[in-house]
């Protein structure tokens, strides 16, 4: 029997939510780790019984947490995130240098082949790399030490790194995506890296069109043709045909081009989600309605997903790490909102119900098919 | 057998209730009380002082007799009544945030 569990992470603690195929009922557990912010939690492709979360706290730090179990019992692991070397400095939002100073983990990105690998973005922006099973961390460097580090500044979150994608074809090819310093690649597991930024434009910088320094809000890839990217800006949503070598906008008829989160259908690598947010002064979706966009030809041509979704008085957010896909025959579609609530689509966004409506404001979710 | 209080997230994260009781050999300092608790509770290292630099966390404060002792060096000794066992060492979440 087929189900599905989704991980969600929020302000105040970790929540399992799990269904079968059908994913009309749903059993919820949580909080875990009730009080702490919960920035994401991710199980592994090869055991999904093997889940990571990054556990942190203004008061007491960063931790990460380990289930082998599905989540059912957690042990911390290793938390001390070093930086290689000396870290030097990056740009304070006033232009000043800033020592580099390890704030928490954003993401998690087990490995596609091992359980006991997994890689860490986090806050001020570094890769790290776990191989065995979270207990030690070690940086790649080759990332934070590319010569335009010491120009990068922070977002409005803070300097995050934010998006980790393993390339399932080419071993060593990853993609990370940094605010606001833009997208890298890495063809050598993460020894050395490169911005992959041509073709975009970024107004609140003073050259719109430089290396670094853009607001990457999101990149998203479908397994089976990772050569094409799609990117959520802080404005614009883009597309890569040539694995980050160029962007060309695909806004197309959005009601707006800024947003958090972007997504790929599990079955269809032209169908796309994003979640059209007014402006970066208005974190709160147009006209005070949720709607999803959905384009089936890879950008350009978009169509809004209301059923199912409040159509007045919503001001709510969508965070960049919380929409997710599952792998079912008809792909479901899940996000959270600062609201407190998940939403699922069992048929790819074509209808939405909330699985929950009231958790502390959300700040990931991730899905995962189970067999 | 020094007493020592933890904030209810790490008491859970500890896996503890109530007080901790520790041996702390040679002088009680704060340091020693932190070096003692970590060594039981080694899930704790990172969430009170800095790993490396040994520095109290921002949002941690060290509370004992009535008195705020966070800005102490971590090798002075503490009050005897510490020291004896008759008043707790107490670690405390500030009051920040909600």
């Amino acid at each position: 029997m087929s189900g599905v569990r989704v991980l969600a992470g929020t302000r105040k603690g970790a929540f399992i939510l799990t269904s079968d195929g059908q994913r009309k009922e749903w059993d919820v557990s949580g909080p875990h780790f009730p009080g702490w912010e919960i920035y994401h939690v991710k199980g592994s492709p090869v055991d999904p019984d093997r889940l990571y979360a990054s556990q942190s706290s203004g008061w007491f730090g960063q931790l990460i947490q380990r289930s082998d179990d599905g989540g059912q019992t957690w042990g911390p692991v290793g938390n001390e995130f070093s930086y290689d070397g000396d870290p030097g400095t990056h740009q304070w939002y006033d232009g000043t240098p800033h020592p580099w100073e390890f704030a928490r983990v954003w993401h998690l990105e087990p490995s596609l082949t091992d359980p006991d690998t997994v890689y860490a973005g986090v806050e001020d922006a570094g890769l790290f790399r776990s191989s065995d099973g979270g207990r030690q961390w070690e940086e790649l460097p080759g990332l934070r030490t590319h010569r335009s580090g010491p120009s990068w500044q922070p977002g409005g979150g803070g300097m995050c790194l934010h998006t980790i994608i393993l390339d399932p074809h080419q071993p060593g090819r990853m993609f990370t995506a940094i605010s606001a310093a833009g997208a890298f690649r890495s063809d050598d597991e993460g020894e050395t890296w490169r911005p992959v930024n041509h073709g975009l434009r970024s107004e609140g910088i003073p050259d719109p069109g430089a290396e670094v320094g853009h607001c990457v809000h999101r990149l998203a890839m479908h397994p089976s043709r990772p050569g094409v990217l799609y990117m959520q800006k802080h404005w614009d949503v883009m597309r890569s045909d040539d694995a980050g070598e160029s962007w060309r906008e695909v806004s197309g008829n959005l009601p707006t081009d800024f947003g958090f989160p972007i997504d790929v259908h599990a079955h269809e690598p032209d169908t796309v989600y994003v979640v059209p947010i007014t402006s970066d002064s208005h974190h709160f979706p147009p006209d005070g309605k949720l709607r999803v966009y959905r384009s089936r030809s890879g950008g350009d041509e978009w169509e809004p997903l209301t059923r199912g979704l409040p159509q007045e008085h919503c001001y709510v957010n969508v965070l960049r790490d919380a929409m997710a896909v599952d792998s079912l025959d008809d792909c479901g579609i899940y996000f959270g909102t600062t609201g407190g609530q998940v939403y699922a689509s069992p048929d790819g966004g074509d209808s939405w119900a909330p699985i929950v409506r009231d958790l502390p404001a959300v700040l990931s979710v991730e899905v995962q098919t189970l067999s | 057998m020094i007493r020592v209080v933890l904030p209810a997230h790490l008491k859970a994260l500890a896996h503890v209730d109530g007080e901790v009781e520790l041996p702390v050999g040679g002088p009680v300092t704060q340091r020693a009380i932190l070096d003692a608790l970590e060594a039981r509770y080694p899930m704790l290292c990172g969430t009170i002082r800095d790993r490396r630099s040994g520095k109290r966390r921002a949002f941690v404060r060290f509370f004992a007799c009535q008195q705020d002792l966070s800005h102490e060096a971590p090798d002075e000794p503490l009050p005897e009544a510490v020291a004896a066992g008759t008043e707790p060492y107490l670690i405390v979440g500030a009051m920040a945030g909600g």
